[in-house]
């Protein structure tokens, strides 16, 4: 695995990512819901609002880096924000 | 009687779980790696942090390359639909002719990338090429080679005559999908043959039409191989496109940080602009079901 050139740091990331499929895996056998509109107008289960979770909280790290530039730890409060307003609302 | 459950049926996806983890998830995790690294070769990483990150979303050379990247998908989108369209529109409905027109639709799709590039450098010489010799003969001063706008218009051209075909297809597959009858209560109200695309032949057509234009953007978005082999990405950078600068940057001066950050970014937009399309394709499914 050397030549993937691993690090601590990106290690966590995918070891975070991969605990939050795991996670959202065991709770759709555990509790099973059926699709809702949201504010979207489209259908989301919960495991699109996972995945623009996700992809949101990417762009908002690079918004973040862009215009911000210090601090990133902000940003990822910022997607806590998001995260919390995707699930209740999308 | 209750039903068996037998999920052996997953184990038929394993072959697949695997080539997608060898294909794309280790390849892209490695990417990650070496974006916040730096190396010299020898595989001896330095972390770099975000650094690189910063440094492509500031470079100019690649706000450059994407606004030159944008431009091209929205004028190849701009002209290849509505022309596929019309093709579409003008191909026979029935008789021998349909069979021919399908072929000739479908012989552009199947010539290889380099290999169109390659047709179409020779195309534009000057010295032996059709389209070159004929322009340059009519006193018009074209050469792709060391003009922007030329190599702008052969790069478009080129597009154009290798992926107008798979619009037409598509869209033709719609039209002909649509019944008789509505074609006949159309007649019936004397509505115009503008009327008739309008209301009738265009709704009808909306899901392929948003299949053509999504797979046409995507295409677009990523296009190396032809302007790579016409152009280079010259003269100068008019012609660099995304994916070109990313080569030049991870293969051409190994510089395999920065590429990496600037890959996961392309990889973001290209999977944000596919969750659009996606969406948008599986909803008009559903009004279309209802």
């Amino acid at each position: 695995m050397e030549w993937m050139a691993w690090t601590w740091p990106t290690a966590i990331f995918f070891l975070v990512i991969a605990a939050i499929l795991l996670i959202f895996t065991v709770i759709g056998l555990l509790r099973p819901e059926m699709p809702r509109v949201g504010i979207l107008q489209i259908e989301t289960t919960r495991g699109d609002r996972v995945f623009i979770t996700l992809l949101g909280s990417a762009f908002i790290n690079l918004a973040w880096l862009g215009l911000v530039g210090a601090n990133q730890w902000w940003a990822l409060a910022v997607c806590a924000v998001y995260a919390a307003a995707v699930f209740r609302w999308v | 009687m209750e039903k068996t459950q037998n999920n052996r049926a997953w184990l038929l996806l394993l072959p697949m779980l695997a080539v997608v983890l060898f294909s794309a998830i280790i390849p892209l995790m490695t990417v990650v790696n070496y974006s916040v690294q730096d190396t010299f070769g020898q595989n001896v990483f330095f972390w770099a942090g975000l650094d690189w990150f910063r440094e492509i979303l500031s470079s100019d050379r690649v706000h450059g390359a994407l606004g030159r990247q944008i431009m091209f998908s929205g004028i190849i989108l701009a002209i290849e639909v509505p022309l596929g369209i019309i093709v579409a529109l003008s191909m026979p409905k029935r008789g021998a002719w349909v069979s021919v027109c399908l072929v000739l639709m479908s012989l552009p799709l199947l010539i290889p990338w380099n290999v169109v590039g390659t047709i179409w450098q020779i195309l534009g010489r000057p010295d032996i090429g059709l389209v070159g010799y004929t322009l340059d003969s009519l006193g018009i001063d074209y050469n792709y080679t060391q003009d922007a706008l030329d190599a702008w218009i052969t790069v478009v051209l080129m597009d154009v005559w290798h992926w107008t075909s798979l619009v037409a297809l598509l869209a033709y597959a719609g039209l002909r999908s649509i019944p008789n009858a509505y074609y006949q209560a159309a007649k019936i109200d004397q509505a115009s043959r503008w009327k008739v695309f309008r209301y009738i032949e265009l709704p009808k057509m909306r899901g392929v039409l948003t299949i053509a234009i999504l797979l046409r953007f995507m295409d677009s978005f990523k296009i190396y191989t032809e302007p790579f082999v016409l152009t280079g990405g010259g003269p100068g950078s008019s012609t660099t496109f995304l994916s070109v600068d990313l080569v030049k940057m991870a293969i051409g001066q190994f510089d395999l940080g920065p590429a990496a950050a600037f890959s996961i970014m392309y990889f973001l937009v290209i999977l944000l602009i596919s969750w659009v399309f996606y969406t948008v394709m599986t909803n008009i499914d559903k009004q279309e079901g209802m």
